[in-house]
């Protein structure tokens, strides 16, 4: 596979939320407005490209029962990063987030990615990988973040879209929103890969 | 007993782990296929949250908060819930068969249920009590079970409903949940 492929294969086609199904808590939870679905989405990629390197580099000295416990450790370790980074760095974000930045370690995406590709794969396709993999994971949460934003609370970034013509529905922001939006988007990715099969 | 009982409605209902949390999906949509491997899951989660959560809970007051280091609570606690899953399923298969043989397929896929490790990190969040939070760790999973049992009950009857195409599965399966999510809003007035 070229590396152009590696790269691209975790936007779209192998889309870790939309189409492997992986990662859904944070998806759910943090999708309140755009913003917040970007800053879960980056620092989740920036751990997942962080854990991709170092666990490709490391896995041929790590023996194959402990393997596990080890990708934990890595990851966790990250984790621990990038959480005292927003802590300091910016304390809005930290609040929005709340819980699930420690939660990352436990992102099933993270974890995925280092079993069947990192471990697998030489330094350079781990951390192309690792990008189109967190490119993929924070484009699905800015869309389904700035859908749940537009229709439950008429903004995007805190701008008014509608300029207060249209009252906002409330039910998109609170928790029954973020399952049936997400449900239509998968549902949506089905019907454009039909039509792309159709059209090829 | 009042505080008992509140905790109790809050956790379990209000404060639901998968409709206001959003703790645990993964399991929730995966394994909710049919009521008994549903059912085994719930009992599962109930069984290690009810004893991560104390355990946690110790280890983060007897040895993170002394010693100031709260930092490495992550790095902590996943690594403490993926030893005692490991213990608990090795105690388990030595001690009662029969619960070994409903629960065990579960107990590995535990360690990476998010809902575990959230419970946890919120229960020392929340200033309980170490009794308070063992009961919160037992609530929340509690209503874990009751979530994904209703859920369960539900996607068994979609299997024979005439589904859109594109909505086969798990939109499906999400848009089922979005409509137990607005009933379950329906607690939120119980308790503050």
């Amino acid at each position: 596979m070229s590396a152009l492929d590696e790269f691209s294969k975790g936007i779209i086609k192998e889309n870790p939320v939309l189409r492997v199904l992986l990662g859904f808590c944070p998806t759910l939870a943090v999708t309140t407005t755009a913003i917040n679905g970007i800053g879960m989405g980056v620092a989740t990629a920036f751990v997942l490209l962080c854990s991709n390197i170092v666990i490709s580099i490391i896995s041929k000295a790590i023996p194959d029962k402990v393997r596990i416990p080890c990708y934990i450790v890595v990851i966790a370790t990250f984790v621990t990063i990038v959480d005292l980074l927003i802590k300091a760095f910016s304390p809005e974000l930290n609040k929005a987030l709340g819980i699930f930045i420690p939660l990352i370690v436990v992102n099933c995406i993270i974890l995925g990615r280092a079993e069947a590709f990192a471990s697998k794969n030489n330094i350079f396709y781990s951390i192309l990988d690792a990008l189109g993999m967190g490119a993929g994971f924070t484009l699905a949460l800015f869309i389904l973040a700035s859908i749940r934003e537009i229709l439950g609370n008429g903004t995007i970034f805190g701008m008014s879209v509608f300029g207060g013509s249209i009252p906002p529905v409330l039910v998109f922001i609170m928790p029954p929103g973020a399952f049936l939006t997400l449900g239509l988007m998968i549902a949506g990715v089905v019907v454009i890969e039909k039509k792309m099969e159709a059209g090829r | 007993m009042k505080e008992i009982l509140i905790l109790l409605v809050s956790a379990t209902f209000v404060n639901n782990v998968i409709f206001a949390r959003f703790l645990g999906i993964c399991p929730y949509i995966g394994v909710s296929k049919n009521l008994k491997t549903a059912t085994g899951m719930g009992l599962g989660v109930i069984f290690v949250m009810t004893l991560a959560t104390p355990i946690t809970y110790a280890v983060d007051h007897a040895i993170l908060i002394p010693f100031n280091a709260g930092y490495m609570r992550t790095a902590m606690f996943i690594l403490i819930i993926a030893s005692l899953v490991q213990v608990v399923e090795l105690v388990v298969k030595k001690v009662s068969k029969p619960l070994y043989n409903a629960l065990g397929i579960y107990l590995p896929l535990i360690t990476t249920n998010c809902a575990i490790l959230g419970v946890a990190i919120l229960a020392t969040q929340g200033k309980y009590s170490f009794l308070m939070a063992t009961f919160f760790g037992f609530c929340s999973a509690l209503g874990f079970t009751i979530a994904i049992i209703i859920f369960a009950g539900i996607r068994g009857k979609l299997e024979e409903a005439n589904i859109p195409e594109p909505f086969k599965n798990v939109p499906i399966a999400f848009v089922t949940a979005a409509i137990l999510a607005m009933a379950f809003m329906g607690f939120s007035g119980l308790v503050k």
